[in-house]
């Protein structure tokens, strides 16, 4: 499909989400005072009496909340719903899981696309920016609104493991177990630079607009969707590619060349192509540029060791959280070596940690798929620390 | 359980923090952390063995003792345990300081190079021993650090550590009557376990 083609849709289909609204709102780190702040969220499973089961699910850049429910615009099944539910590992039958679409998000939560209080119009471009921690400070006033003091775990892969490490850091007493996966405790050059050609490419659209496209009814959809073809494409690796697709060619007749017309050099032709094509035009539906750019900034800034004098030990110093660290074999994203990084500071905190590599050649979206392994660890964990936390005394 | 895990495990008081080094399928810090209500951690090098204990609810990291040991913070553990490796690791006198830099005593337990089977197969055919203990050719043995019961005890006394308990076990790692004499021990123990403090300074 010819992204070019998409019909636009400025401010996408209109659904209602849950949402809470904190009229205090949330002092940023960059000195803005975001006010009011709506935060919009899922849940599953039931908050026991005693307020002690209560997982919260972060999720990556392009996520959102609606974990392990259909996506109201997408129509798709959750994000992680192959993972949270009755009897999956993170089970909802024994645990209260929630998700809530980050900050600068654009799936209900305040970002660019709410109304500055100020001037009465949209943010846009003019959203303020904000870092790791401005998105989790907004999950913990999620969480006092909904009574829970401390939370039982806090889980992320990729980008939604950045939350999770924030939380250990910021709020040691309020995370029992944390578990980072396919993440790093910095964002590194390589990644920084795959966010800017992003960047860039959104900004080198003509209906750009400085940002303020909405006010011309026009998306930058087409350098939207090549942020995403490209940032697609360091989510897999070279062994799932070519099993996929390898150097397959489309035959259908939707893009065959009639031997009439002169060849198109630049046709569709590959499947590889066929299928980051799809995502970027798909990705454009659902997402907004200034979220993009809001968010992958935030995750841009994310360096944890140099808040703190430069040593990863000293965030997680006394730390009674409980770790496990998860990386995939062929994530070249955020590889493994970042992950050891962050268990060798753990370690030096003195911090509880386990730390599993799953082989797996499905790169850093593996966390999102089916690896039997990786149910297992996550599953074992959780048991693990529920046991530990004496949570479940009394069933045995 | 191993026998000489059992005996592992005797050597270590209740609600002690521990972390065993080369973990394996973590049979050992479960059992201290059920019976003992130790803080039980491993390090383990085999990936599987790592899933299996973490799948398990066991605080386990993947890791070996020649690079890991080194992050953790001087007196970390009351106990840090090393079954059967030491012959293995890269640098078997920086594992043993580190062992208890890191922890208040070290229980250490590895194969008896001098056992009596290994000293005459040696004299009587001239080539490298092989026993049901030491059972890989010397071209593929991960084992490249051998050494004697007497070969431990100097290198105990040259690094100042104090020697708290020491056992020779038979193969299967039940307790040999060799107590009183190291000699003895040397000879005809196959395997040693060591319960080492620094000495006070």
């Amino acid at each position: 499909m010819d992204i070019s083609a998409l019909p636009i849709v400025a401010d996408g289909p209109v659904h209602e989400h849950r949402t809470v609204r904190l009229e205090g709102g949330l002092d940023l780190e960059c000195g803005v005072h975001l006010a009011p702040l709506e935060i919009a969220y899922c849940t599953y499973g039931t908050l026991s009496p005693a307020r002690d089961n209560a997982i919260l699910v972060c999720h990556a850049l392009t996520g959102d909340q609606y974990l392990a429910e259909q996506h109201p615009l997408t129509g798709k099944p959750g994000w992680w719903s192959r993972m949270v539910g009755p009897g999956l590992p993170i089970d909802t039958d024994r645990y209260f899981v929630v998700c809530s679409n980050v900050l600068g998000g654009c799936m209900g939560t305040t970002g660019p696309r709410s109304v500055c209080a100020e001037n009465g119009k949209a943010w846009d471009s003019a959203f303020p920016p904000i870092t790791m921690h401005d998105i989790v400070a907004a999950q913990a006033k999620l969480i006092d609104h909904l009574g829970i003091g401390r939370l039982f775990a806090v889980i992320g892969g990729s980008m939604g493991g950045m939350q999770a490490l924030t939380w250990a850091a910021d709020f040691p007493d309020r995370v029992f177990a944390a578990m980072p996966i396919a993440t790093s405790p910095f964002h590194s050059a390589q990644n920084i630079a795959f966010n800017e050609v992003s960047r860039q490419a959104i900004f080198a659209d003509p209906d750009w607009h400085d940002g303020h496209y909405r006010d011309f009814d026009a998306i930058p959809a087409r350098g939207l969707g090549v942020a995403r073809m490209m940032a697609h494409i360091t989510y897999l690796s070279e062994e799932a590619l070519s099993r996929k697709f390898g150097r397959r060619i489309r035959h259908d007749a939707a893009t065959a060349v009639p031997a009439s017309s002169s060849p198109s050099l630049f046709g569709e032709m590959f499947e590889v192509e066929s299928y980051l094509r799809h995502q970027g035009s798909s990705f454009v539906r659902r997402f907004d540029a200034n979220s993009y750019l809001t968010i992958t900034r935030a995750m841009d800034y994310f360096d944890l060791a140099a808040e703190h004098d430069g040593d990863l030990a000293n965030p997680f110093r006394k730390s009674q959280t409980r770790f496990c660290v998860v990386s995939f074999s062929s994530d070249w994203l955020f590889p493994t070596s970042q992950s050891r990084l962050l268990v060798r500071a753990l370690n030096r905190a003195g911090a509880n940690v386990s730390f599993v590599e799953i082989e797996s050649d499905r790169g850093h979206d593996a966390f999102l798929l089916e690896e039997p392994d990786f149910d297992r660890t996550i599953r074992g964990f959780i048991n693990g620390a529920a046991e530990h936390a004496a949570l479940l005394a009394g069933e045995g | 359980m191993r026998v000489d895990q059992r005996l592992i495990a005797e050597m270590i008081a209740p609600r002690a923090r521990v972390l065993d080094v080369g973990s394996g399928d973590g049979t050992l810090i479960d059992y201290l952390y059920r019976t003992r209500s130790c803080d039980a951690r491993g390090i383990e090098i085999d990936m599987q063995n790592v899933t299996q204990s973490v799948a398990h609810g066991l605080p386990v990291m993947h890791g070996d003792a020649d690079h890991d040991l080194a992050d953790y913070p001087d007196g970390t553990f009351d106990y840090v345990v090393l079954q059967r490796t030491l012959q293995a690791v890269e640098r078997p006198r920086e594992v043993l300081r580190q062992m208890l830099r890191i922890g208040r005593y070290a229980i250490v337990s590895f194969p008896n190079f001098g056992h009596w089977r290994l000293r005459l197969q040696l004299l009587t055919t001239g080539r490298m021993p092989m026993t049901s203990v030491w059972s890989t050719p010397w071209y593929t043995t991960p084992n490249i650090h051998p050494c004697t019961i007497r070969d431990f005890l100097v290198l105990c006394e040259e690094e100042g550590y104090v020697v708290q308990q020491w056992l020779a076990i038979d193969e299967d790692g039940a307790r040999a009557p060799w107590r009183r004499s190291i000699r003895l021990a040397n000879l005809f123990g196959e395997q040693a376990m060591f319960l080492l403090r620094r000495a006070e300074p």
